[in-house]
């Protein structure tokens, strides 16, 4: 028998368990029954474009926001009875900073590490350990307020775990950031992944999924419309590689006809046509075949981007 | 039956014996200490200086006519009437202050309270830290006051560090219902509206610089139905060595009552906004 406080916690356990999870605001219904179980040690990712239901999902994982429907069980223990013993286990980085600016970097986690019953003594090796795990060591006694997207971001993270969690929740945690800072951002996560620690991560970009998680789900309008690997997902809902063909006409509508029957499938945007194929040079050979004189034509590999597209019928990023 | 867990480090990962009330709240003291001992020049500011300011005017300026004309008020010396009545005023205003766009900011504009919600603690447990740290504050700013005005030559004995603990029930009468306020408040607006229309004239209708009893019936049933007055009134009692004032039990009620119910409406209402 265990204490109450520590939950089911056998190992293989999984450390979320959802089922029919459901958050409706009034008459709005966020997030629509879904199932999700992220096991020890994976990195999961909710990836949807905005309003999908992937923030109200993070806030219900996080033992922050009660669901209206469906079961949620963290670490085998129930969110709704016990939220802080939930939360002592738990690093949550939310989208956005919230830190307090007018601190410096080095108080903004001693501060933190109170809430989670740490001792001064604790804290302070704890923080020294972050600091420099997060590359801000030399900007420790810096003001909060100045520092780049990319620096609040990284000592965001460092505070999510300055209790050592063993589940980190990351709320769109590159959404803002330049090209080189979000780099910076996916290496320090990738070390915390070999580290053995637990990653859910939302997103609305395909390379920050495919470069990070083992598993996600795609949400659409509060649902999960596919689940699986980054390369699963690619291989069951798109084509190995994919053409893209720029005309200049302000309809690409009107060239749609002319390639019809290249690749296995066409999908027309407003500023492209994009053709699914296996081999994407033989489909842009095909066209010049036909004499189709696009402004520029691409092949590139297949992405999330594409599976998000072919199942929704939208793109991720407008 | 389980084997005993060894006494773990709470940076050990797994389960951790949980938090008790009493470790939250701390820890939400030491942030809202830390955010404080930042800005103690302002605290000395409003705490010390302007106090003295108001008591060298009103105390010597206006009580240098009181006492010649009418010598004092119910023979007691101006100066010595009016610091109790200046001590609460300044704490009401010092509870206001802290109790309005500070709550914003948290809620609003740096969210903070979300941070800390997503940590081990309850919505309860951030209000009574901050509020442990304001009291603090407070009550320091009282015990600085009651030695300042001693040193200026007001009437105080140790039953006036009586008035320290009075100090601090009329700040939780003011603190908790105006978290509630600015817990559903949409905009700071409403702060400089409550100064206008509660603080200023709460200061001037409270016997604060004169007893109640002049006032029209009207003004006095306002200020008994406020809690400026009865902070008061226990304030000079402890200040003149009463120690306790006639119907004092009355008075703490009162103030009891608006802690007590300001509690309950912030709690809820903060509740209500974060945990959604």
């Amino acid at each position: 028998m265990t204490t109450d406080w520590a939950g089911g916690d056998q190992e293989g356990l999984a450390l979320i368990e959802a089922r029919g999870l459901t958050k409706r605001f009034g008459d709005f219904t966020a997030v629509d029954g879904i199932d999700v179980e992220v096991r020890r040690g994976e990195a999961f990712g909710f990836l949807g474009p905005n309003g999908a239901g992937k923030s109200s999902t993070m806030r219900m994982l996080g033992a922050v926001s009660p669901p209206s429907g469906g079961s949620l069980r963290i670490f085998g223990l129930d969110p709704d009875r016990d939220g802080p013993a939930i939360r002592a286990r738990l690093g949550v980085c939310p989208q956005r900073d919230l830190l307090d600016e007018e601190l410096s970097v080095q108080e903004n986690l001693w501060v933190y590490g109170r809430f989670f019953g740490l001792t001064r003594a604790e804290v302070r090796a704890r923080a020294e350990e972050l600091l420099e795990f997060a590359q801000l060591t030399e900007r420790r006694t810096d003001q909060v307020e100045p520092l780049s997207g990319g620096m609040k971001r990284r000592l965001v993270i460092a505070r999510s775990l300055i209790n050592n969690p063993e589940l980190l929740l990351l709320d769109e945690p590159t959404t803002g950031l330049d090209p080189q800072a979000r780099h910076i951002l996916w290496d320090r996560l990738f070390r915390l992944k070999r580290q053995g620690v637990t990653l859910v991560l939302t997103t609305h970009y395909m390379d920050e999924a495919e470069q990070l998680c083992d598993r996600l789900v795609i949400m659409d309008k509060g649902r999960i419309v596919a689940e699986g690997s980054p390369r699963d997902l690619i291989a069951e809902h798109s084509t190995r590689e994919v053409v893209e063909v720029r005309f200049d006409v302000d309809d690409h509508a009107d060239h749609a006809t002319e390639l019809q029957g290249v690749g296995e499938r066409l999908e027309v945007l407003p500023d492209r046509i994009l053709i699914y194929a296996g081999d994407g040079d033989a489909a842009a050979a095909a066209l010049v075949d036909r004499g189709v004189e696009p402004l520029s034509t691409l092949v590139r590999r297949s992405t999330l981007e594409d599976v998000f597209l072919h199942l929704t019928g939208r793109t991720l990023v407008d | 039956m389980s084997a005993p867990r060894p006494q773990l480090s709470r940076l050990t990962e797994g389960p951790r014996r949980p938090l008790t009330r009493l470790d939250r709240v701390l820890g939400v003291a030491g942030y809202f200490a830390t955010v404080s001992l930042r800005t103690w020049r302002s605290w000395v500011v409003s705490r010390f200086v302007q106090p003295v300011f108001f008591v060298l005017a009103m105390g010597f300026g206006v009580g240098g006519l009181v006492d010649r004309s009418s010598g004092g008020v119910g023979g007691v010396p101006y100066l010595s009437y009016v610091a109790p009545g200046l001590l609460m005023a300044s704490v009401m205003q010092w509870a206001t202050s802290e109790s309005t766009w500070p709550v914003m900011t948290l809620l609003k504009w740096n969210q903070l309270y979300v941070a800390m919600l997503a940590a081990p603690n309850r919505v309860g447990d951030l209000i009574l830290g901050h509020w442990l740290v304001i009291c603090t504050g407070i009550a320091g700013g009282a015990a600085v006051f009651v030695g300042v005005t001693g040193a200026l030559g007001a009437v105080v004995s140790w039953w006036s560090l009586l008035a320290i603990l009075w100090a601090v029930l009329l700040a939780l009468a003011f603190i908790t219902p105006l978290f509630w306020v600015a817990s559903v408040a949409t905009n700071e607006e409403h702060f400089s509206t409550i100064f206008r229309l509660v603080v200023t004239p709460l200061m001037l209708f409270s016997g604060t610089f004169f007893p109640i009893s002049q006032l029209p019936t009207v003004l006095q049933v306002i200020a008994w139905a406020t809690p400026l007055s009865h902070g008061t009134e226990l304030a000079r009692a402890a200040f003149l060595g009463a120690p306790l004032p006639p119907g004092w039990a009355g008075h703490v009620t009162v103030l009891v009552l608006y802690a007590v119910a300001g509690a309950v409406f912030a709690r809820r209402a903060l509740a209500r906004r974060l945990e959604t």
